[in-house]
């Protein structure tokens, strides 16, 4: 994966697929400690302490277009090159969190790339469900949330074209400003 | 600054637009992009990115753009699908953002796959 945000794209898929009705992304990033931190937290179904064992195997998936799985191995190894650290936590029938943390001055940090796609591509492709993006870059923060958005929207879907406008420089915005209003450098 | 009542303005309109909407009715076209690990890693996201805003940019309708997961051919993605009822499913392969809107142009408004896109023309 080019873009850690292509990784992130890519694990909330998996908590789509678990049934949940909320998905938390966190990208917490942390100037001083060098530090990115990413948490995808879902109430979805969540995993049995046999399959959360095995998700980071890469012969182990739920597909059944093929026998490997690689999405949690890559992010999993995306973390873990850069000195950084992985965990995945899951309860059956109460959620699943992936937290990993990126060493961001390692010589291996993959840039974090295009949020604004990513969260933008996971809300109008899952209109029935709802998420949170909340990005801190030390004491700055922003939030998004389908939920206030759905407030106001009433029964305007969320993928209606003006509003997917409105939304992407919504966060765009939001997210240029945690770096002090100048261009996001991880675009 | 974007604000809550841009939003609100915004919604106003589209409630307009959507109550003259027509059905899709029964030729609806539905185009489906790869969205698995593999299809993200190869670049599908600014493909169904492309996918969607050619489709709202035309406004087309009785056209939906979706996403499915592992179609099975890694090593072709990022594979778009076009699927319209009575007519056989036609598979793109390694797809760009540029290709997406030539299809789009081509196949969807025009009614004429691009033979060199598909499988069948790449996997020989």
């Amino acid at each position: 994966m080019r873009e850690l945000s292509l990784n992130v794209l890519d694990i909330a898929q998996n908590s789509i697929t678990a049934a949940a009705s909320l998905i938390t992304v966190e990208v917490l990033e942390d100037t001083r400690l060098h530090t990115l931190a990413i948490n995808i937290i879902d109430n979805g179904k969540g995993m049995s302490d046999e399959q959360l064992m095995s998700v980071r195997d890469p012969f182990f998936t739920t597909r059944t277009t093929r026998k490997v799985g690689m999405g949690i191995p890559l992010f999993k190894l995306a973390a873990e090159q850069t000195g950084g650290c992985f965990s995945i936590n899951s309860a059956l029938g109460k959620g699943t969190s992936v937290n990993a943390v990126f060493k961001t001055d390692s010589v291996d940090f993959t840039p974090l790339g295009d949020m604004k796609s990513t969260v933008i591509m996971l809300v109008t492709m899952n209109t029935d469900r709802d998420f949170v993006y909340r990005q801190k870059v030390d004491e700055n923060e922003f939030v998004f949330d389908t939920r206030e958005i759905r407030q106001v929207l009433g029964d305007v879907p969320l993928d209606e074209p003006d509003i997917v406008g409105w939304m992407k420089e919504f966060i765009e915005e939001g997210i240029n400003n945690l770096y002090g209003g100048a261009d996001n450098e991880n675009t | 600054m974007k604000t809550l009542e841009e939003l609100m303005a915004l919604r106003d309109q589209a409630k307009q637009k959507m109550t003259v909407r027509e059905d899709t009715g029964d030729d609806a076209i539905r185009i489906v992009v790869g969205m698995a690990t593999c299809g993200i890693a190869a670049g599908a996201r600014p493909v169904l990115n492309a996918l969607v805003e050619e489709v709202a940019k035309r406004n087309l309708k009785g056209v939906t753009v979706a996403q499915t997961g592992c179609i099975g051919m890694c090593q072709y993605e990022p594979i778009v699908e076009v699927m319209q009822p009575g007519k056989e499913k036609v598979t793109y392969v390694k797809m760009t953002a540029e290709k997406a809107v030539q299809v789009v142009n081509d196949h969807i408004v025009n009614g004429q796959p691009i033979v060199e896109y598909t499988v069948g023309a790449v996997a020989k």
